[in-house]
């Protein structure tokens, strides 16, 4: 065990599977001997050299389409989008070609897409997006995002492991604000929801940086006692913790940072109501950013993005529903 | 730096004799015969209504895929076009198998998940295409960069028409390819239109002059005679093994039927169709064999009866199962890990490298 942060801890994961799988190969802008705009793979080129440290022309399409080519001739790629709001620039090799590979031709298409992703610091509408539900909505895609650095490492791991395209969500702000203890060695973290913190009179179910949103805004909320679900896992997607949650519960708050319409939320929510109706005693509650781009100057960005006050409100007004 | 740009179409009468024996020669012309009779019998079935959705073929360009994939070796890895289906022939995959990917039958390569000539049998070293173009061109040349990271001595091949050297992903695989100097040969099917739109309002500078710009070569062959597109395609290849990089082949051809079944492409004159007939790349090739003494009636006879047993098999065989519409979304963890097989190499001068 040693304490990282999130950062160091998806560094740790890459360099892990990278030491344990020559057919382990790291692909993208700047990531070379520059070690990456947000240097998670500081210190890899001198380790691995420039082939499996591979900068790369500034062209996602590319990355994501030779990253296939590699794939199916045995190669382990995983790519990295500098911010993954330049995903929308590779989205067509990712969808139409990794995620409908196996479906259509037999052909099992192993990458992984690291997409650093969220706002929260002045990123802007290009900076700071929190795009996963496009993948959600893509047949053939994985897609997880871890809020912790020991599953932050896991689920990478675990992710490089995985036979299909895989699209890991890390999010930009808990890169250096979260730490924690990560195990040493490799592991792998399932593509499941973890409780993140138990409760009964009521349940948040959330994933990513919005876990950490949650813990504290129901930290101390007036004695109630509140679960938080961590996702983790959006593609495949824990139906029977979520029902196990509403179960348990009753009571229902879903956070998304990412535009309210069509989000991770939505589908949870869409779950829920067909599946655990007979379980609420409440209407399901969901807080998200409204459907706009994510505004650059700072009072703008946080009018939209949710906070722990937002979260505290809405779980306060479902506790007293 | 190898920059040479041509746009002279290469002499039909080239000295191939060299790379080619009598049974090369014959095979050329058995693989496009068989790509033809293939593809007739399908609109066959398309007009009974037996094929479902649409039907497109390559009608008039069997040169082109056939004289290129003669020119691969077993190892070596191809995305193929939807014109193309003689590179599926030639790496080994049998007609009743295509025939029943075009009726979405169970037998089918892609056992009715996705229609027409959008399959690639992965145990012959073939990945299928996607309808966006010519997004294919980024696959191939990451198979050929991993080759080249391995320090293997195989490359990829992909096609591509006129119509996809319009799109984005066309220079980033021109350039990719370039700047790492990968073992890719890139093929060019210049059949005069993208869908309705002629080459004239698709682009101001021929796609293949671009090549010298991305640091390669490019180079125009004739693509309606096999022999040409084989000879250029075994240089490329030669040129990609022993490390020199990619190579840029337009193939100069005509698209002699609709876009596909349901276009009579009334927007192409009449003359042009007429004067592209003429220069029919089967025609030409069995102009040849019979030169060679060849029994050509023998031949198409042999031909005919392999795609009738062919169309039999396949109408005998069932749809697929319903029940299996949402299996095979992922691959399971534990399951054995599946990797492009090699194809069959037919080109003797595989066999002899080998001796």
């Amino acid at each position: 065990m040693a304490s990282m942060t999130y950062l160091q801890a998806i560094s740790d994961g890459l360099r892990t599977a990278m030491r344990d799988d020559e057919r382990v190969m790291v692909m993208g802008q700047d990531i070379g001997a520059f070690g990456g705009a947000f240097k998670v793979t500081d210190g890899f080129f001198e380790e691995f050299g420039a082939d499996r440290v591979m900068d790369t022309p500034l062209a996602e399409s590319a990355i994501i389409g030779t990253a296939v080519g590699a794939a199916v001739v045995g190669l382990r790629p995983v790519c990295e989008m500098q911010f993954s709001d330049f995903i929308a620039c590779g989205f067509d090799q990712l969808v139409n070609v990794a995620g409908k590979m196996l479906y259509r031709q037999g052909l099992p298409v192993n990458i992984t897409v690291r997409l650093p992703s969220g706002g929260g610091f002045s990123g802007g509408p290009f900076h700071s997006q929190n795009p996963e539900a496009w993948f959600m909505h893509a047949p053939g895609l994985k897609v997880v995002a871890p809020s912790t650095p020991e599953d932050a490492k896991g689920m990478l791991i675990a992710g490089i492991r995985d036979p299909n395209p895989v699209v890991y969500m890390e999010h930009k702000h808990l890169y250096r604000r979260v730490k924690g203890e990560v195990p040493d060695g490799a592991y792998e973290t399932p593509f499941s929801a973890r409780v993140a913190r138990e409760g009964s009179d009521l349940a948040v179910i959330t994933y990513g940086a919005m876990v950490h949103t949650a813990l504290q805004a129901t930290e101390d909320l007036d004695g109630a006692s509140v679960m938080v679900l961590d996702l983790r896992s959006l593609v495949p997607l824990d139906e029977e913790a979520i029902l196990a949650a509403v179960r348990t519960c009753s009571k229902v708050v879903i956070v998304d940072e990412a535009n309210q319409t069509c989000a991770a939320g939505a589908q949870v929510a869409a779950l829920i109501a067909e599946r655990g109706f007979e379980d609420l005693d409440g209407p399901v509650t969901r807080v998200a950013t409204p459907d706009v781009p994510i505004p650059f100057s700072p009072p703008l960005e946080q009018a939209v993005l949710p906070s722990v006050d937002r979260v505290k409100e809405a779980c306060r007004e479902l506790l007293a529903y | 730096m190898h920059t040479s740009t041509s746009r002279a179409p290469a002499d039909a009468s080239a000295d191939v004799a060299e790379h080619l024996t009598h049974d090369d020669r014959v095979g050329l012309l058995r693989y496009m015969l068989l790509m033809r009779g293939i593809e007739e019998k399908a609109m066959s079935l398309y007009r009974q209504g037996k094929v479902p959705g649409s039907f497109y073929d390559g009608y008039g360009q069997e040169a082109v895929s056939v004289g290129a994939a003669f020119a691969m070796a077993p190892e070596d890895r191809l995305c193929i076009l939807h014109r193309d289906l003689g590179a599926h022939l030639i790496r080994g995959v049998e007609p009743a198998a295509i025939l029943s990917q075009y009726m979405g039958r169970a037998a089918g390569i892609t056992g009715g998940r996705d229609g027409n000539v959008h399959f690639g049998d992965h145990r012959v070293g073939c990945v299928g295409m996607v309808s966006m173009l010519p997004d294919m061109m980024l696959v191939a040349a990451g198979m050929a960069m991993a080759f080249k990271l391995r320090g293997e001595a195989r490359c990829a091949l992909t096609w591509f028409g006129d119509g996809s050297t319009s799109r984005g992903d066309f220079h980033e695989a021109m350039n990719w390819a370039g700047v790492q100097g990968l073992p890719v040969i890139f093929v060019l099917e210049n059949n005069q239109y993208a869908y309705s739109t002629p080459t004239r309002a698709q682009f101001a500078v021929n796609p293949v002059e671009r090549a010298g710009a991305y640091g390669f070569p490019g180079l125009s062959v004739d693509g309606n005679d096999p022999e040409a597109v084989f000879e250029a395609t075994r240089a490329a290849r030669e040129r990609a093994i022993a490390g020199d990089g990619p190579t840029l082949i337009e193939a100069v051809t005509m698209r002699m039927h609709g876009h596909a079944a349901h276009d009579d492409m009334s927007y192409v004159p009449s003359e042009q169709v007429e004067e592209w007939r003429a220069k029919d790349p089967i025609d030409r090739q069995r102009a040849r064999a019979v030169a060679l003494g060849v029994d050509v009636e023998a031949l198409q006879g042999e031909v005919r009866a392999r795609i009738d047993a062919a169309a039999d098999e396949a109408l005998s065989g069932p749809m697929p199962d319903p029940a299996t519409a949402t299996d095979r979304l992922f691959h399971p963890r534990d399951a054995e890990e599946i990797l492009l097989g090699d194809g069959r190499g037919p080109w003797s001068g595989f066999a002899a490298r080998a001796a």
